[in-house]
């Protein structure tokens, strides 16, 4: 297995009627009335710390993302984080997942070829290079993407970063959308023939077809656990399988909600209105700021007949459910260590992921119980669930300095980093 | 009534395969329909009684022909290719009428090359922009907002005729279907500013201009009719009162009294 930590960077402080009382988590919310640039301060560098806390306590990755315009997780430059923290791993056993620099919305996108390209140099080739295509909110909404050329865009940006970072020679590139008389990148990245790719989903059809062709890593990204993913992944190992791909667990990622506690009881106490918070404000958001043409056509058809039989309904239900009810429904694996474990060796192998990532700060998680949080995952499960696959498959999406069996266990990385300090 | 035929069209190399739908008697007139698709309405059946009707479907939104969309990269490429249209319907220089976005279309084709209009009805257009009163976000407003911006009566019949959904799950979905995917592909010439330029070439149209605004129209507000008869050459303002951005669904005869004697004349 490779086990990293997914930060979203959110507000932590929305006010408890924030949801009456706003619209929408993204697009619209006045900033003034709802944080201060110092506060905003401390956000970052709490988010920066607790990423530097699971990379010191044996973590095998850290992931950031891009998201604009919103409270629900707002690093709009993912580099910039991924920047401090590539330089302060510098030499550790950890990756840099940049879940990352979305395509669509940087122009002209040979900037993530080389961005990307620095952390890798600066981290010595410890990069994971996510290329997400962008949700509607930021792609369409923060940065005026044409909704229906959004997906377009993204197939072409993808083909000039990789030529970009493979070229031997100085290319002229005549896109639809970018064009440029002479890409001739500097830097390089360290990693040959390029750094892994990861491409971040929802389920679509058209997304497995990209990964399948292009032989990327597909993480599905939801937030509503392993036991509704598992419908989507099964499928996701059908079609890779009819596609005569080999069903090596690491092509997949996924996605898990997981907060740890001494016990199941102490769990519901530490956490139940963070998690609340998270599905009740953070996911707040005005389904208008989706436009016409964001989803494809297909997309857009199956979508319509699910909303219609299902989806509804249970997103309404949410604002009652308690901590009980998203630990049941396995929105979020919760509880004591031993609870724990269980719920995501069942997960790792329900679904067949390789590439897990864990969001650990969740909504209003102040940062000492992210804190928390982050050392029992480490010290009390992932020495228990991370054998998984290690033997029968190799991690081509994996940095390849870091595919070897890890030297520490985490018990003896816990004290070294103490004894360090 | 006439009886409505659909015309296949292909143009552009080919590559895009769209339908017309044709009625009526009479010299030839273009409807250019709007962002949410064509739909075969009263106000065309008006129109039927005294002219052959040709109703062109945007790129992409004919139902079974979502890839339309595709080879037409832009506002220009779409101008051109419309010029194709009609040449294929054998059309030299029919009257055009547009509503709303296919209002905008009306007045590029008429602007780019004037020689292909003979007359042109503008019904509540978009294309132009002012930062004092912008045009509605339509492609990213909430459903239950729409009313208000588009009908001067939000509870009257033709509001609620459009917030009824059908009785069948599938024919909802099919609806829910076309009309979103309508947005998408006209969207793909107007997001994330209506605003592509047209001032820059209205001044071109030598066509007689009739500029109809519903007076309650808040999506493209009454204002915007000024600046439209302003850049126009030869261009008058009708206003129609007890109507919103959609004229000819919520006024139906005064909306087609105007366009018909218009371009009667």
């Amino acid at each position: 297995m490779k086990i990293s930590m997914f930060h979203l960077m959110p507000h932590r402080e929305l006010p408890d009627d924030f949801e009456e009382r706003y619209h929408s988590v993204w697009v619209d919310p006045p900033f003034h009335e709802l944080a201060t640039p110092e506060r905003v301060g401390d956000y970052y560098n709490w988010t920066l710390d607790e990423l530097m806390h699971a990379a010191n306590l044996g973590f095998d990755g850290i992931c950031v993302n891009e998201h604009h315009q919103n409270a629900y997780g707002f690093m709009p430059g993912p580099n910039v984080m991924g920047g401090a923290l590539a330089r302060a791993t510098r030499g550790q056993d950890v990756a840099l997942v940049q879940m990352g620099a979305t395509l669509p919305t940087t122009n002209p996108p040979i900037r993530i070829a080389e961005e990307y390209a620095m952390l890798d140099c600066i981290s010595g080739g410890r990069l994971v290079a996510g290329m997400p295509l962008g949700t509607a909110m930021d792609a369409n909404m923060g940065y005026g993407i044409t909704p229906i050329e959004q997906r377009e865009r993204y197939y072409e940006a993808h083909d000039l970063i990789l030529k970009a970072w493979q070229s031997r020679e100085p290319f002229p590139f005549n896109g639809k959308y970018t064009q440029l008389p002479m890409v001739n990148l500097w830097p390089r990245p360290v990693q040959q023939p390029h750094p892994p790719v990861w491409v971040p989903g929802m389920g679509s059809l058209s997304t497995w077809e990209f990964a399948a062709e292009q032989g990327h890593c597909y993480c599905f990204l939801s937030y509503f656990g392993h036991a509704r993913g598992k419908a989507v992944m099964d499928s996701f190992w059908e079609f890779m399988d009819s596609k005569e791909k080999e069903l090596n667990p690491y092509r997949a990622g996924f996605l898990q909600l997981v907060a740890v506690s001494e016990t199941d009881a102490q769990a519901e106490k530490d956490y139940e209105k963070h998690i609340k918070y998270f599905f009740e404000k953070c996911l707040h958001i005005a389904p208008e700021f989706t436009p016409p043409g964001h989803q494809d056509y297909r997309s857009l058809e199956n979508n319509l007949r699910r909303m219609l039989s299902q989806q509804m309904s249970e997103q309404q239900r949410l604002s009652d459910w308690s901590f009980k009810d998203y630990v049941d429904n396995q929105y979020v694996i919760s509880g004591g260590p031993e609870s724990v474990r269980d719920q995501i060796e069942e997960l790792i192998k329900s679904l067949r992921v390789g590439n897990l990532m864990l969001l650990l700060q969740i909504g209003s998680m102040p940062h000492e119980l992210a804190m928390k949080n982050i050392e029992l995952m480490a010290t009390e499960v992932l020495p228990h669930i991370r054998h998984h696959w290690t033997d029968e498959w190799e991690n081509k999406w994996w940095p390849e300095s870091l595919r070897g069996r890890r030297q520490m266990n985490a018990e003896a990385e816990v004290a070294a980093v103490a004894g360090g300090s | 009534m006439p009886a409505v035929s659909e015309r296949e069209t292909k143009v552009w190399q080919g590559k895009v395969q769209s339908r017309a739908l044709v009625a009526g008697d009479g010299p030839p007139l273009v409807f250019f329909h709007g962002a949410m698709g064509l739909t075969w309405d009263p106000f065309l059946d008006a129109l039927a009684e005294s002219f052959t009707v040709y109703a062109p479907e945007h790129p992409g939104t004919t139902p079974g022909l979502p890839d339309a969309i595709k080879p037409i990269d832009n506002l220009w490429d779409l101008v051109l290719s419309y010029y194709e249209v009609f040449d294929e319907l054998g059309l030299e220089s029919p009257a055009v009428v547009g509503h709303s976005f296919g209002g905008m279309v009306a007045a590029e084709v008429a602007a780019t090359n004037p020689s292909r209009v003979s007359r042109l009805a503008l019904i509540d257009p978009v294309g132009l922009w002012r930062d004092d009163t912008p045009v509605k976000n339509w492609m990213a407003t909430a459903p239950q907002d729409l009313g208000p911006l588009l009908f001067a009566d939000p509870t009257g019949p033709a509001a609620q005729m459009m917030a009824t959904p059908p009785p069948d799950p599938e024919t909802g979905i099919q609806m829910a279907l076309r009309t979103t995917w309508s947005l998408a592909c006209t969207g793909k010439f107007v997001w994330p500013i209506p605003d592509k330029g047209l001032k820059k070439r209205l001044h071109r149209i030598t066509a007689p201009t009739l500029i109809l605004w519903g007076e309650q129209d808040g999506l493209v507000p009454p204002v915007y009719a000024g600046d439209f008869e302003n850049a126009i050459p030869d261009a008058r303002v009708e206003l129609i009162a007890g109507a919103g951005h959609v004229p000819q669904v919520e006024r139906l005869e005064q909306t087609a009294t105007a366009v018909k004697g218009f371009l009667s004349g």
